[in-house]
């Protein structure tokens, strides 16, 4: 076992299942047990991190030249030594059936929905046209920060979002609404870091205001189910409810830089 | 005399044809005609043409622009160090130059014809804005190429002296040519990308303030960051040539050579391409601030997935940049101390490129996207955001700079008293270092995107100063240093020069990608929200059918460098054959007299 673990294959075979492992098992099933959020990776991503560590565990093989020869004997010998006859005919037959199978479950049929490349955020307009009003987006601030009643914002906020919101993005404001699990995508988690606080509220104004419908043709196909509000709601409410989400999640709104751009 | 007649014939027949084009070619387009020539080429539309045209103009111009910027600086380093091996190396980057110089005006006058024909209207309403500028540069051109064949053939012949030194200002003059053709003509794309404001379809181009047209929003940025990015380009390039000669070397001194050549090419593109990230965040921050919508398609719209395709072959630059450096360790007496401090570095770097290439919503079928709840991963959208990807950029460029300095220092023994402490110093400023950096990184998870964005400042800042602390250390350490052996230059195996081969393919395929994106920001527009694109090309493509035409054109460049690099092999090939077969009748001679023959020593041919 010792002579095995100090060889640089197994080593490096070693190295290669852990990896696997983790990312397949880990961070897929025993993160959530011990607590951790987590959800098993979509292999696209095991198959992207594997590449990766399989390039690394190489270039270490091979930066050396002792370590590299001895990394390749077992291969070597495999190939090559008369007494290794049955491992490399199973090779041989193995090798190509598993290419064969990995082809074949490429290209059978299936029913499913392919699996998408989604944006992270569709670029807006640079002015939107509210029931024939223009309105530069550039530099926009939400106008119910600096008049009236915050409370009463926030009550309307709420009060637009319980009516109009929660059937798809969920009372906890998570996108689990009772309709979700028909959507795909599924609506927006506006309890995600990645979403709310990497928005100003005027691009969230317009994502509301213009809904799928208003979605740029670039990127497509987005498959949104969201209306575009501006049929039902005015102005005011919309920018209320836009003050209810960022209240909820906690998350302060995206500001414009004076000098300088986003990230 | 013959060859440069030769060659600056066929250049400068390529220059007239250009000029001649760009002059006539608009007063034509002004004609009332279509808007649109028409164009199919075994497929290929008329945008793939320009965009083929346009692309492998733009790489051939960056090697020619960035070859001279290091051989003027390798050429001084021969003139005021006295080391002959120096200017012999500046000599043979600059031979490099010649067809390339060529391949870049050939390419340059397709385009222009590809303009002129297929986008007639909106070509002459460039040259209606820009023609003055488009007279300074046809003149500079032609000022860069003789300067260019000046500073070749004349290379021996001012050799010596007050000759010398004005030889060495002819390779700066050359550098400003060239820089100032590369300034104008980044005048007109950038006015494409980001015009002045006020601007409307109903604007007469002939009202168009040539300065404002050509100072715009992004114009600075792409300057500096081309001429960074030229550098790295060129000696990416120059490596790959390097290599590409080891491996059909049949002496060990053309060996040694070559291993040297491609060690200082490889060297000068690790080094500019450190500091070509601020150059490429000082870009990204004017198109944001020029405009939301180009700066959210950029880094969160459609084009947001070129960023994670962008990391991977960053990925395998900053891998495939250190592997060469680990190997070449090897023919370096000493360097086994360090051998055990390899698996650690890799071990950042995979976990950097793991982070890196991390997509913050990502590819999933059906029954995934339930499992997470949404596209974003609850684990691993940590790592999908700007944060975790600076942090782990960061470390991977200290963990490049380690590796340098370990390479650097493998054969020495510093003998300073303070040699000790300072070393203990260095150790001290690579934490901290990573300190900051890690702090920067975790910290910016709690707070505001418009401050995190400051963060980012501070965590490039920590690791440029710590690579100048640290470096400043070294050299006053190493100075007289005692040494463990010479490096032995040609001992390399095989595989470390495809490791060369691999960074100039992927610093190739990144300028394709990247220069997609760029461009691609524009969406239908010929300029920005003024000149719409009414053709039937007028939508962006996606990644695949834009990933396979750069792919062409990287092919198709390779195929032409592949040629450069042989004809650039025919003259230094027969010279190291016929040292060769000098010292093998040298031996012969040596052994009928029974005298053992003294190993050739670097530097002996060229």
């Amino acid at each position: 076992m010792k002579r095995y673990l100090s060889h640089p294959f197994w080593q490096g075979a070693i190295v290669v299942v852990a990896s696997y492992v983790a990312f397949e098992y880990v961070i897929g099933y025993v993160l959530p047990v011990i607590g951790v959020a987590s959800a098993p990776v979509p292999s696209s991503v095991i198959v992207e991190y594997m590449l990766i560590v399989l390039v690394g565990v190489l270039l270490y093989m091979s930066a050396d030249e002792d370590r590299w020869q001895r990394f390749r004997e077992p291969i070597r010998a495999t190939m090559v030594q008369p007494d290794r006859r049955t491992v490399r005919g199973i090779l041989m037959v193995a090798f190509p059936v598993l290419i064969g199978w990995l082809a074949y479950e490429r290209v059978k049929p299936s029913y499913a929905a392919p699996a998408t490349l989604r944006a992270v955020h569709p670029a807006p307009p640079n002015q939107l046209t509210f029931r024939g009003e223009t309105i530069e987006l550039t530099g926009l601030e939400n106008p119910l920060r600096e008049e009236g009643s915050m409370e009463e914002h926030l009550a309307v906020g709420k009060r637009i979002y319980v009516r109009n919101c929660v059937p798809c993005h969920g009372d906890l404001l998570d996108g689990q609404g009772h309709y979700a699990p028909a959507f795909n995508p599924v609506p927006a988690d506006f309890t995600s870091s990645g979403n709310l606080p990497q928005l100003t509220e005027s691009y969230v104004f317009w994502r509301i205001v213009k809904g799928g419908p208003g979605l740029p043709r670039e990127g497509t196909p987005w498959d949104s189910a969201m209306p575009a509000w501006e049929t039902i709601l005015e102005q005011d409410e919309i920018w209320a409810v836009i003050l209810y989400l960022y209240d909820q999640t906690g998350f302060p709104p995206r500001t414009w830089e004076e000098e300088g751009g986003h990230e | 005399m013959k060859r440069w007649i030769t060659r600056g014939v066929a250049t400068r027949g390529v220059l007239l044809a250009v000029l001649v084009l760009a002059v006539a070619l608009p007063l034509l387009a002004q004609a009332p005609g279509p808007d649109y020539g028409e164009f199919n080429f075994l497929g290929l539309d008329r945008r793939g043409a320009v965009w083929i045209a346009a692309q492998l103009h733009l790489l051939f111009a960056a090697f020619v622009l960035g070859v001279p910027m290091f051989a003027v600086v390798i050429e001084a380093i021969g003139m005021f160090g006295g080391d002959e091996k120096y200017d012999k190396l500046a000599k043979e980057f600059t031979r490099l130059l010649l067809v390339a110089y060529s391949a870049t005006a050939i390419w340059g006058a397709i385009l222009v014809f590809f303009l002129s024909t297929l986008y007639p209207r909106f070509w002459a309403y460039l040259t209606a804005i820009f023609a003055p500028s488009m007279w300074v540069y046809a003149g500079l051109f032609f000022l860069e190429s003789f300067t260019l064949y000046l500073y070749y053939y004349g290379w021996d012949a001012w050799k010596k002296g007050a000759a010398k030194k004005a030889h060495w200002c002819l390779g700066i003059m050359l550098n400003v040519w060239g820089t100032i053709v590369m300034f104008i003509a980044n005048g007109w794309l950038t006015y494409m990308m980001s015009p002045p404001e006020g601007l409307t379809a109903d604007t007469a181009p002939q009202t168009v303030q040539l300065w404002s047209a050509i100072n715009n929003a992004t114009w600075m940025p792409i300057n500096i960051h081309r001429l960074l990015a030229n550098v790295v380009f060129g000696g990416a390039i120059v490596g790959a040539y390097a290599a590409y000669r080891f491996l059909t070397s049949k002496t060990d001194e053309e060996r040694a050579h070559y291993d040297w050549m491609g060690y200082t090419g490889n060297l000068i593109a690790i080094g500019a391409l450190i500091v070509l990230p601020f150059a490429g965040y000082w870009l990204g921050r004017e198109i944001y601030e020029f405009s939301q919508q180009m700066g959210i398609t950029m880094m969160g719209g459609f084009m947001s997935w070129l960023w994670i395709i962008q990391a991977f072959l960053i990925g395998i630059l900053f891998l495939a940049g250190n592997y060469y450096l680990w190997i070449g360790m090897g023919r370096i007496p000493g360097a086994e101390r360090f051998q055990p401090y390899i698996k650690w570095m890799l071990l950042v770097l995979v976990l950097g490129v793991i982070v890196w290439a991390t997509p913050n919503t990502m590819i999933a079928d059906r029954d995934e996207i339930a499992a997470m709840g949404g596209i974003r991963h609850p684990f691993l959208q940590v790592l999908g955001v700007m944060s975790a990807k600076n942090t782990a950029v960061n470390l991977m460029i200290l963990t490049t700079f380690l590796s340098f300095l370990m390479y650097r220092r493998a054969n020495k023994d510093p003998v300073v008293p303070w040699a000790r402490a300072g070393t203990m110093l260095q150790g001290a400023a690579f934490a901290l270092c990573a300190v900051i950096v890690v702090f920067y990184g975790v910290y910016g998870y709690f707070v505001t995107a418009i401050v995190r964005i400051g963060f980012s400042v501070y965590q490039v800042l920590a690791v440029l100063a710590t690579i100048l602390f640290v470096i400043g250390i070294d050299m006053a350490m190493l100075r007289g240093a005692r040494s463990r052996g010479e490096i032995r230059w040609g001992r390399m195996p095989d595989r470390s020069q495809y490791a060369l081969l691999i960074l100039a393919v992927t610093f190739t395929w990144l300028m394709g990608l990247m220069g997609f994106a760029r461009s691609g920001i524009r969406q239908h527009w010929h300029v920005y929200e003024v000149i719409r694109d009414t053709s039937e090309q007028a939508f962006t493509p996606a990644l695949g059918p834009a990933a396979t035409i750069i792919s062409i054109c990287v092919l198709i460049f390779f195929g032409l460098v592949g040629l450069i690099f042989w004809l650039g092999g025919l003259a230094e090939r027969s010279v190291y054959q016929e040292a060769e077969a000098k010292v093998k009748a040298g031996q012969e001679g040596r052994a009928a007299l029974g005298d053992p023959m003294p190993a050739p020593s670097l530097g002996d041919v060229d």
